[in-house]
């Protein structure tokens, strides 16, 4: 009893130093290990607890096997046949309960947290709601309570639930943000998942699909911003006004025609592409061009993201749907203004 | 054009080896490329379309061209000799197993060369896999190539149920079998429930694609989350599928290298059918974030728990069996003693994984990837290399070069853990699978380059282990009966390699570890149970390889029946499905041929079985 004792002692500060390197690792806009609101906290408690139990399986193991190993190595000259053993009914039992035990004591936060996730607090009050849509490749955000859609930047207060409910219009994706919450897949019409996230933390996070989707699957990259409750409601009220066009009158046609027939500005525009209105604002061009709003290393301004996407959309994200402004007829200099146009498209909040 | 006719099991086991062996280094290389793409942030050494077709083919390659059929050589090579048959049950089909598992093969690789792999994943999903999202012929190949290849895979399994059911030696109770034998005898009872899971649901994703059937089609009532649940309840399966004869060989490994009888033999078999029947139970377990609901979220992640007591116990019973003995450690004991630690740590990332809110961070990131190789490259992987050096000389005649047997292991053993091991982190630090790339600073970078090196680090002990082979071929055939001393299993009471009848006389089982204990009773070798006399061989046939073939040519004309080529000649025979049909008489033809002939085999006579000892 003593030694086992001895042999806990000594692993407890080795589990001590896991759960440490756990959390605390990665980014925090992004890490699972870093989570920034209740769900992922909730999640990252359910990983340490299996991950600490799991880390004592291991290390028994491994102390067993390696004594048996050291122990009972072949010496040379030895010749004489060992005992056969049969088995040993006690010992089986015991590791036969061990497990399940460890098993119970994993279940029982499990079943827990199921269902606490599996509410759909849609029609609580006081939640954001929000309705996503996954497209190949990029993600559609709306917000019927404002009569608000965008796209690629999930904006939300801090503090507030946000239900969320996911559908897609082409194939599976899966909506994931892993240091607010865990994923939930956007299934085809009809079957429609919920879910929820919310933190109190103001920032900016990194979401990803994490369902297998087509070519550029892994460029399907979003943001989630968490601002305070007056900039959000600035923020509704900006992308409520009247659209920008460009100042030019043949320039603004040409976009009209051309662009307007997919993507939005304010009040105008179709709905096929992502929703353009303030795009100037945003921390990303098509999800994986950084700007350098934040001074993110490897990003580059606005305007030249804009430039490198309209001049080469299959390049940054190969096998999307929209068509080459180049082949629309637009040349190298009205790229250019249009680039600036929208890299100047601010939504003030 | 022996090996095309053969019907004998240990020939057949030598061509599933070859075949086996040749699709796992083009899966190697299909990873390599993967992971020479994920060198570094935002590489463009491939575009993303070839990465798609090089994961789905990754994946789809090792699991149902590579690993299958090396347990299929090791069943074929060793389970009769366990069980002290001279052949296997259906000597024909097992044949024609082989030959439609090969063609199948055959054609879903011709893919690469016929207008793009497929690219969604070796999980199909649809809508990604319907011919709306994935318009190249990849995904045809893929459902027709693997209905082909599951075919044989399918007939394997029902020979090997027939032949442990029927065709034991004297005293060879159910009780006595050797655990590899156990361990594939529920491997192939899994195989008849499973596969025919993943054949209807091919077939119906087939005709989805080629005949615009609507199964999955949500504009016309289909349901995509359908395919989810057909794939897994195959898909599930077919991973304890593959992992329980790496545990049976473990289990025959272990006892021989330490020279003790297996720990708790009844409470392995009764762990092995437990899992095997828990196996079938958690297939959502996959669909987590699938929005099944919590009911279901919660049933599936207990039973899935629940598989850590089987395993459990089988673990402790094999360091049991090591505890008291003397334990040597020759290469295939040094896989198999790896095994032990490495497939320890694939099985508790599953019990992670089983706790479905935690899941919902895990799922669908390298988490996962990092799982799944521990249990299939550090389980099966480990076990197949451990049981193939282990019964090399049983096969071939020839003992494989311990030395270059060591580098392989640590090699292998290293660069499996490097590569893999950090992939855990990835996962949790936000890095989703199957991307072809990834923005830098995101603390991907050192990690992912960590992995690149283990796996390159892992081709070196695979190249090692195939020049091993290649030394070992030049060397006389001179391995002895029972090559390790300490030879366990009936197996080992005969010469190495095992002449075509296997046992002159069929040997009498006295007990489990039947060869061990005549020797612990100072007997030479077995006591037969029967008098020399002339023994019946089936003759060799060239039907299955017709049969197959037929199968192969009408595949290839089901899926370009609607191809508008823009040769007339072309048109006209696939468009009229004059190749679907040319291919399908080949089959019936080689069928009605096999039906109407009557072959009675010929015998080996007593003076010719002498022959062929002294040769
Ligand atoms: C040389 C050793 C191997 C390496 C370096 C390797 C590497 C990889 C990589 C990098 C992926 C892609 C992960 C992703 O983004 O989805 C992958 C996927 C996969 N691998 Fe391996 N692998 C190896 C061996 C194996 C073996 C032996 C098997 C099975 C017998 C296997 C089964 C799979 C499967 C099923 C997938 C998933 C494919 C998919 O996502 O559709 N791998 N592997
Ligand atoms: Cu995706």
């Amino acid at each position: 009893m003593m030694k086992r004792w001895q042999a806990l002692k000594r692993l407890l500060p080795l589990l001590a130093m896991f759960s440490l390197l756990l959390s605390g690792c990665g980014r925090e806009d992004l890490s699972v290990l870093n989570p920034q609101g209740p769900v992922a906290e909730g999640q990252l408690g359910l990983i340490t607890i299996s991950i600490s139990i799991m880390a004592l399986v291991v290390v028994v193991v491994f102390v067993i096997a390696a004594y048996v190993l050291i122990k009972f190595r072949r010496k040379p000259g030895q010749n004489e046949v060992p005992v056969q053993v049969e088995g040993n009914h006690k010992l089986e039992i015991i590791w036969t309960a061990i497990p399940l035990l460890l098993v119970i004591v994993l279940a029982v936060p499990t079943i827990q947290k199921v269902f606490a996730y599996g509410e759909d607090k849609w029609n609580e009050e006081g939640v954001l709601q929000v309705e996503v849509t996954g497209h190949q490749f990029w993600w559609e955000f709306s917000y019927p309570q404002y009569d608000i859609t965008t796209a690629q930047e999930l904006l939300m207060p801090v503090d507030r639930e946000v239900a969320l409910r996911l559908r897609t219009a082409d194939v599976l994706h899966s909506f994931w943000v892993p240091s607010l919450a865990g994923k939930t897949d956007t299934n085809p019409d009809g079957s429609i998942n919920h879910m929820s996230l919310s933190t109190g933390n103001p920032g900016t996070y990194i979401g990803k699909c994490a369902e297998l989707c087509g070519q550029s699957h892994g460029y399907m990259e979003f943001r989630v911003k968490a601002v305070e409750a007056e900039q959000f409601d600035a923020w509704v009220e900006a992308f409520k006004a009247p659209a920008v066009l460009p100042e030019d009158s043949q320039l603004a046609e040409k976009f009209r025609t051309n662009c307007l027939s997919c993507h939005a500005v304010g009040d105008q525009g179709g709905f096929l592409g992502p929703n353009l209105t303030g795009i100037g604002s945003r921390e990303t061009i098509a999800g994986i061009l950084l700007n350098d709003i934040n001074g993110a290393k490897g990003s580059s301004p606005v305007k030249d993201n804009l430039v490198q996407w309209l001049s080469e959309p299959q390049e940054v994200k190969p096998g999307n749907t929209m068509p080459d402004p180049k082949e629309l007829g637009f040349s190298d200099e009205e790229i250019e203004q249009i680039a600036d146009y929208l890299a100047n498209y601010k939504l003030d909040y | 054009m022996d090996w095309l006719t053969t019907v004998d099991h240990k020939k057949i086991g030598i061509l599933y080896l070859i075949a086996g062996g040749f699709f796992f280094g083009i899966g190697g290389i299909e990873a390599i490329l993967i992971r020479l793409q994920l060198i570094k942030p935002m590489n463009d050494f491939v575009s993303a379309q070839v990465f798609n077709e090089l994961i789905t083919m990754h994946g789809t390659t090792m699991i149902f061209l590579g690993v299958m059929p090396v347990i299929f050589a090791l069943m074929n090579a060793v389970i009769p000799l366990q069980i002290g048959a001279r052949d296997v049950a259906f000597p024909f089909l097992n044949s024609l197993g082989f030959w439609t598992f090969l063609f199948g093969g055959v054609l879903l690789n011709l893919s690469w060369v016929m207008g793009g792999a497929p690219d969604a994943g070796w999980t199909a999903y649809t809508p990604l896999s319907s011919s709306t999202y994935s318009d190249s012929h990849g995904v045809d190949f893929y459902t027709i190539g693997l209905q082909i290849a599951g075919l044989g895979t399918l007939i394997g399994g029902i020979n090997f149920l027939v032949t442990i059911i029927t065709m034991r030696a004297p005293g060879m109770s159910y009780m006595r079998m050797p655990m590899f034998t156990w361990a594939s005898f529920i491997t192939s009872a899994m195989i008849l429930f499973a596969f025919p899971a993943i054949t209807v649901g091919l077939v119906l994703l087939s005709f989805d694609r080629i005949l615009d059937a609507n199964f999955f089609d949500v504009a016309a009532g289909g349901s995509p989350v359908l395919w989810q649940h057909i794939f897994w309840i195959f898909g599930h399966p077919e991973v304890y599928i593959l992992i329980l004869p790496a545990f049976g060989i473990i289990s025959d490994v272990i006892p021989t290298f330490s020279r003790k009888r297996l720990f708790g033999y009844s409470s392995m078999v009764f762990a092995t059918i437990l899992i095997a029947f828990l196996g079938f139970m958690v297939w959502a377990h996959h669909m987590f974030t699938t929005g099944l609901g919590p009911v279901a979220n919660a049933l599936f992640s207990i039973a899935t728990m629940l598989i850590a007591v089987p395993t459990g116990i089988k673990i402790f019973n094999w360091l049991f069996t090591m505890w008291g003995g003397q334990i040597s450690f020759p290469t295939a004991n040094l896989f198999a003693v790896g095994f032990i630690p490495t497939f320890v740590m694939g099985g508790v990332t599953g019990v992670m994984l089983a706790s479905a809110p935690a899941d919902y961070q895990y799922h669908d990131t390298y988490f996962v990837v990092a799982h799944f190789h521990y249990v299939i490259v550090g389980g099966l992987v480990f076990g197949l290399l451990s049981g193939l050096h282990y019964w090399w000389p049983k096969m071939f005649g020839r003992m494989l070069s311990e030395p270059i047997g060591k580098w392989t292991f640590w090699t292998f053993a290293i660069g499996f853990h490097l590569t893999f091991f950090v992939q855990h982190f990835l996962g949790l630090l936000g890095m989703q699978r199957r991307i072809v790339s990834y923005l830098p600073n995101q603390n991907f970078d050192t990690l992912n380059l960590i992995s690149t090196i283990g796996a390159l680090l892992m081709g070196v002990g695979i190249l090692l282990f195939l020049y091993n082979i290649i030394i070992t071929s030049k060397k006389p055939k001179n391995a002895k009966a029972d090559p390790w001393e300490d030879g366990r299993t009936l197996e080992w009471s005969i010469p190495s390699p095992p002449p075509e009848y296997n046992f002159k006389q069929t040997p009498l089982v006295r007990g489990i570890d039947a060869l061990w204990k005549e020797k612990m009773s100072g007997n030479k070798g077995m006591t037969p149970a029967e008098p020399v006399g002339s023994i019946h061989m089936p003759s060799p046939s060239i039907l299955p390889f017709i049969m197959s073939l037929g199968l192969f040519i009408a595949g290839l004309g089901f899926m370009f029946s609607r191809e508008g080529f823009n040769n007339s000649f072309m048109s006209f025979i696939f468009n009229n499905y004059l190749v679907l049909i040319v291919g399908l008489l080949i089959t019936f033809g080689a069928m009605i041929t096999r039906s109407l002939i009557d072959d009675p085999g010929y015998h080996i006579e007593p003076e010719d079985q002498e022959e062929e000892e002294k040769a």
